[in-house]
């Protein structure tokens, strides 16, 4: 009996992680955790209204084994998203050898056809804005002595460079999402034919409010609403 | 010669099961020793290699497309016949084999027929297990349609699209085998020549189409599966690459050639519109279900339809045929088609048309229901004449589509050559002078999942087997012959193409051996064709090598064929002094224009053997006796 | 009227190609796509030249054997078309129109406008079937089927195996034509029972074959001539998950 099961997990897991559609499966179901993040970060840093960032931030930090096994499992998810990303677009280039000499595309999207860019725009992102904000620690403390978060991010959002780098960055993000969103959907075939012009338009208006949401902030400090 | 059919004796109903009784078996443990080539993977093909597969044998299939499911087969609109009786109308074995019979005019054997009437059941049984879509009622039941030539509703159908459903269920069956390793698929492969040994057949000689290798393939029996021949009217329904190479080549090895004038004009096809025209297209027979043919009652009318009142429309199918009106038999409705326009009321460009009228049904049930029973016809109508048939009425002309002539074979399915075996339309065996719609799907099937594997099965166990291999000086030879043929074809490098050739052939065929033929114009035609051939070998143009894909190769071997095989069609015709079913001779008609049988003297399937280039060859009759049915005149009235 | 064509010419599967121009002249607009192409070659063939080979059979849209990139679509500019149902009609005088094969890993190009679509057959043979043998079945009527689910069956089941999913889809990715066998299949009581197994085997062997992976970017039903839709790859995917707490069979 035991033995049968056993067999079974490692059917499963050999089929997830090596078969085309698993490793979609994979692709959307990481990805859609990272949606869950990007939206649960964006309420997170509009406590930068409200001022109530650094006592967020400070809570947060507070509990450091959520924080770390939060960041552990991102990281696990992270890593498995872009790995197959990468693979799954050498595979498909690789399938496809030799281009028309006249494309014309019906249905497919700059957004579709950009995943590997925009994706590698975010990853790169993340490596600065990780470095920016997270590595190099909070340099200071605010009145009620807490790590100055607030004080670090309209720091640094003071420099048009570095909001032009946001901007660029989360408009990627955009593209991203817009496809990945309704995408993921489809690839977990958690959809229908009735259901699948919602979620095409859903999922753009999904994408341009994390994109209105998350560019206001740079740009509002930097126009000095945010201070 | 008096050619025997092997018929087995006794009660018409229980001749088959007792045959099957006295029929050898092959030992299991040896099944797989016996090598079979089976050539085509239409439905009559691929059925036979999948089920001989799954019983054992070590089967080869060969056809020229490039995958087995592309076979002609795929494009069969209508429907396919059983004698369920699900709506209960009344139907029974009988009345199918009845029914089969009288449409082919009593030109078929009755054993042969009865038993495909029998097996037409497991047919529908075995499709559906196999996760074939036939249209079902909304508690899940089978639906059945009427057809051309029936008083009942039989006809099993999935949409506009049936013989694309039941080939993909064959295919897939194949498929199965293949993955077995049971079957071996050679796609893009021609059978160019048969190989017999010590009088059997004992394997093919073949070209690979991509790499242009000439070479044999040996085996203990061959089955032949490659369809119809009506390519040789140069416009058919048949598709492109549609041939009579593999019979015809079998046959001037020594295969009986029956009733190759039997062929069958289909009254409801898209209608010619210029020179350019490469083929035809069929609108299935099931229109007539739902349609009303008509012609104007005046002649050179070439009013819009819209503007030709009621009581100048002339419904002639209903005016001559009330009983059946417009599901008239096939022969019958083009003749009648042929008819109005000949005097001068056909519509379209040419006046070669008449009109296929939907007005009625569409008041009567809605254009949903319309566009539900036929939307695919309709689509295809408009994508290639322009014309909305839902807001005016189709065209529609006779068209060349079947052909109940094929290789001799006996109740077993087998030549006059031991262990050769030829399926499906390829064979002549169960249509008589006409084909009834729907029937053609069960023949094929019937051939290839139910006969066949008994059949063979009783010749291999008689056989020694696997002595034979491709060393053997008949196959080296056949190899030889085969080479110098492609190799002559290319060296003419004459003015004329092929298409120029094939059409030409066409045009002699299809006026002097069409819907309508006469003695005068057969003689005529007898005297063109072997001009045209002459003309064919010393002037034709094939460009490019051997050695390498090269289509209008292909197309010059086929239409080499056809031009010998047109004289032996033409022969056949002549000899045939009467008319019946598709056969109609113009000097043996009813004072009212209906075929006139002949049954007294013409009661035969003509054989013919042939006796080498330039040598008349020699005709066999295989008498045709009827125990069980009355020899009526068929009336349709 | 007179179009100006842009073919792909390539000698066999060794050489390489290249876009060659031609003519066409006095082109009648009832003709189909394929007499037009029919036209040049006779007209080639009498210049001594080699015609244009290209793949055709039933030329009446079901066969599924012509295989035509036109102008950058796959059969085409007309919807739900085949390129031999495709009539000049709907071009104007005057136009250019570049005709390539269809492009994937898994279609090498045999000559000119000719690939090996092989890959295909092959896909089926790792399990788009019911494994039933002939004879030992039950009543058609047995199995009783609700019109809605055969209906959908059938929507699946009308694919012509054409390959133009394969040449449309950037990522050269069977997915669609998988996806038609596997609903066709699974939405079948006779299908059912191997559902899992057959999903697996397919997909797997689609891998096998070098065709891409799927990344949803809808070209195929877009040129899909029977519009198959991508709601039977969603139906695909629901059935690999499915299958996921089964064992594989086969495999
Ligand atoms: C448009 C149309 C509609 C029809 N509709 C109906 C209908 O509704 N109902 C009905 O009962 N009948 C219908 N028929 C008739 C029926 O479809 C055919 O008679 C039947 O399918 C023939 O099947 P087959 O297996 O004998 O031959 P085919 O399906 O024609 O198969 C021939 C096979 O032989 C192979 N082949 C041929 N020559 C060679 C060669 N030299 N070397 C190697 N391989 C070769 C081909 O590759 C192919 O695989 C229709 C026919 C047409 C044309
Ligand atoms: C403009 C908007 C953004 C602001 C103001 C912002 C702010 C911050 C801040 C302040 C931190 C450090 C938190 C801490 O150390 O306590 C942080 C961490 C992080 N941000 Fe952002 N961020 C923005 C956009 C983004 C975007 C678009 C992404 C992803 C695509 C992202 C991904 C991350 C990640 C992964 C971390 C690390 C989380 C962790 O340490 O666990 N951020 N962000
Ligand atoms: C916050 C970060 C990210 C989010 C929210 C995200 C989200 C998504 C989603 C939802 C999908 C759709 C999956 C599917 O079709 O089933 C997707 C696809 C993809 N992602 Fe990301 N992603 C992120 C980061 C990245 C990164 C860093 C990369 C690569 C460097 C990347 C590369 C890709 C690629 C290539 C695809 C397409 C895969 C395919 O279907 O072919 N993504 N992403
Ligand atoms: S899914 Fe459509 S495009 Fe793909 S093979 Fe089938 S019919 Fe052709
Ligand atoms: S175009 Fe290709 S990516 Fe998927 S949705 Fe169609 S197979
Ligand atoms: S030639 Fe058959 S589908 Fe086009």
């Amino acid at each position: 009996m035991i033995k049968l099961k056993e067999l079974q997990i490692k059917g499963i897991s050999m089929r997830l992680f090596s078969n085309t559609v698993g490793r979609k499966n994979l692709m959307a179901l990481s990805g859609q955790a990272l949606i869950a993040f990007v939206i649960v970060h964006l309420l997170g840093n509009f406590t930068v209204y409200s001022g109530a960032l650094n006592s967020y931030a400070e809570r947060l930090h507070s509990l450091p084994l959520l924080v770390w096994s939060f960041r552990l499992i991102m990281l696990a998810v992270l890593t498995i998203h872009v790995l197959y990303g990468v693979l799954i677009t050498l595979e498909n280039r690789a399938a496809k050898p030799q281009a028309y000499a006249i494309i014309k595309s019906q249905k497919a999207t700059f957004a579709s056809k950009n995943m590997i860019w925009t994706g590698s725009v975010i990853a790169a992102f993340l490596l600065y804005h990780l470095i920016q904000f997270t590595f190099s620690g909070v340099p200071g403390r605010d009145l009620f002595s807490r790590p100055d978060v607030f004080g670090m991010v309209v720091q640094g959002f003071s420099s048009l460079p570095v909001v032009l780098v946001y901007v660029a960055s989360i408009t990627a993000l955009f593209y991203h999402l817009s496809h990945g969103i309704q995408s993921s959907f489809q690839t977990l075939g958690m959809n229908s034919e009735a259901a699948m012009p919602f979620i095409m338009k859903s999922a753009v208006i999904i994408s341009m409010v994390l994109f209105a949401g998350y560019s206001s902030i740079p740009l509002f400090i930097l126009l000095g609403a945010v201070r | 010669m008096i050619l025997d059919g092997k018929c087995p004796s006794g009660p018409l109903s229980l001749k088959w099961d007792k045959h099957r009784q006295d029929l050898k078996l092959v030992n299991p443990a040896n099944k797989r020793k016996y090598k079979i080539i089976v050539v085509g993977t239409g439905l009559a093909g691929a059925s036979a290699a999948a089920t001989l597969g799954e019983l054992g044998y070590n089967v080869e299939v060969f056809c020229y497309q490039d995958s087995g499911r592309r076979a002609h087969s795929i494009a069969a609109q209508g429907g396919i016949n059983a004698a369920k009786n699900y709506p209960n109308d009344g139907d029974t074995v009988y009345r199918l084999f009845y029914d089969t019979v009288k449409g082919g005019d009593f030109r078929a054997r009755e054993a042969n027929v009865y038993r495909l009437a029998a097996i037409s059941n497991q047919i529908i049984d075995q499709c559906v297990a196999q996760g074939v879509p036939f249209a079902r009622d909304y508690a899940g039941y089978l639906e059945n349609r009427s057809f051309g030539g029936a008083q009942v509703s039989r006809t099993f159908y999935a949409r506009g699209q049936t013989g694309q459903q039941l080939l993909l269920g064959a295919y897939a069956a194949l498929s199965r085998q293949i993955h077995a390793g049971s079957v071996k698929l050679y796609p893009r492969t021609e059978m160019l020549d048969l190989v017999i040994v010590n009088g059997e057949a004992k394997g093919i000689t073949v070209r690979d189409l991509v790499s242009g290798q000439i070479s044999s393939h040996a085996a203990d029996a061959v089955c032949l599966c490659t369809g119809g021949y009506s390519n040789v009217f140069y416009l058919s329904t048949n598709a492109m690459g549609s041939n009579t190479t593999a019979i015809y080549r079998a046959y001037k090895k020594g295969a009986y050639f029956a009733n190759p004038c039997f062929t069958q004009i289909h009254p409801t096809c898209i209608p010619v519109t210029g020179d350019h025209q490469s083929k035809l297209t069929l609108m299935s027979e099931s229109l007539r279900n739902d349609g009303r043919v008509w012609a104007p009652k005046k002649q050179g009318d070439t009013r819009h339809p819209s503007e030709i009142p009621e009581d100048e429309r002339d419904y002639y199918l209903e005016r001559k045929y009330p009983s059946f009106g417009n599901l008239a038999p096939r022969d019958i409705s083009s003749r009648a088609a042929k008819e109005v326009c000949d005097e001068g009321r056909g519509v379209g460009p040419g006046a070669r048309g008449v009109y296929l009228d939907f007005g009625d049904a569409i008041k009567r049930f809605g254009k949903e229901k319309i566009q539900e029973r036929y939307g695919n016809l309709f689509d295809m109508y408009k994508k290639i004449t322009d014309e909305d048939a839902y807001a005016q009425p189709m065209r529609i002309y006779p068209a060349p589509h079947y052909t109940m002539g094929g290789l001799w074979v006996d109740y077993n399915l087998q030549s006059n050559i031991p262990g050769l075996f030829v399926l499906g339309e390829a064979n002549f065996s169960d249509h008589g002078a006409n084909r009834l719609g729907a029937s053609a799907l069960m023949q094929g099937l019937a051939d290839g999942y139910f006969v066949i594997p008994y059949t063979i099965a009783d010749y291999l166990a008689r056989t020694s087997l696997g002595k034979i291999t491709t060393d053997n000086a008949e196959f080296k030879k056949s190899k030889d012959e085969t080479e110098s043929f492609t190799r002559k074809l290319l060296s003419i490098n004459g003015k004329k193409t092929v298409n120029e050739f094939h059409r030409e052939l066409g045009r002699i065929m299809w006026e002097y051996a069409g819907m309508a033929r006469n003695e005068e114009g057969l003689e005529k035609a007898l005297r063109l064709i072997p001009q045209l051939k002459a003309e064919f070998w010393e002037n034709v143009k094939v460009v490019g090598s051997g050695t390498e894909l090269n289509q209008e190769l292909e197309k010059a071997g086929r239409v080499a064929d056809f031009l010998e095989f047109a004289e032996l069609f033409v022969l056949d015709a002549l000899q045939r002094k009467e008319s019946c079913g598709g056969h109609f001779r113009e000097e043996y008609q009813m004072p009212d224009g209906e075929a006139k049988r002949d049954d007294e003297n013409f009661r035969y399937v003509a054989a013919w053997e042939f006796k080498g280039e330039g040598k008349e060859p020699d005709l066999h009759k295989e008498p045709l006796e009827f125990e069980n049915v009355h020899l009526a005149v068929r009336s349709y009235k | 009227m007179n179009l100006t064509l842009f073919i792909w010419r390539q000698k066999s599967a060794g050489e390489s190609g290249s876009m060659q121009q031609y003519e066409a002249l006095d082109i009648s607009p009832d003709m189909s796509f394929l007499e037009m192409l029919d036209v040049v070659n006779e007209g080639l063939i009498k210049k001594g030249m080699e015609p244009i080979a290209f793949d055709h059979d039933c030329r009446e849209g079901i066969c599924g054997t012509c295989s035509q990139v036109i102008n950058g679509t796959a059969h085409g500019p007309q919807e739900k078309t085949t390129v031999c149902q495709l009539h000049m009609r709907n071009f104007k005088d005057g136009d250019s129109i570049y005709i390539e094969p269809w492009r994937a890993k898994a279609f090498p190009v045999i000559k000119d406008l000719v690939v090996d679509r092989s890959a295909l057959d092959r896909l089926i043979q790792s399990g788009g079937y019911v494994s039933v043998s002939t004879g030992g079945v039950p009543d058609a009527n047995a199995i009783l089927i609700p019109k809605s689910e055969l209906d959908r069956a059938m929507d699946a089941a009308e694919c012509i195996g054409c390959g133009a999913c394969v040449a449309a889809c950037p990522n050269g990715s069977a997915m669609l034509f998988v996806s038609a066998k596997v609903a066709h299949l699974a939405l079948l009581p006779q299908g059912r029972t191997e559902a899992a197994r057959r999903v697996c085997a397919m997909t797997e062997e689609m891998m096998k074959q070098g065709f891409g992976n799927c990344s949803n970017h809808y070209e195929c039903q877009a040129a899909c001539p029977k519009g198959i839709k991508v709601s039977f790859i969603a139906k695909l995917n629901r059935e690999f998950i499915k299958s996921l707490g089964k064992p594989s069979g086969s495999l």
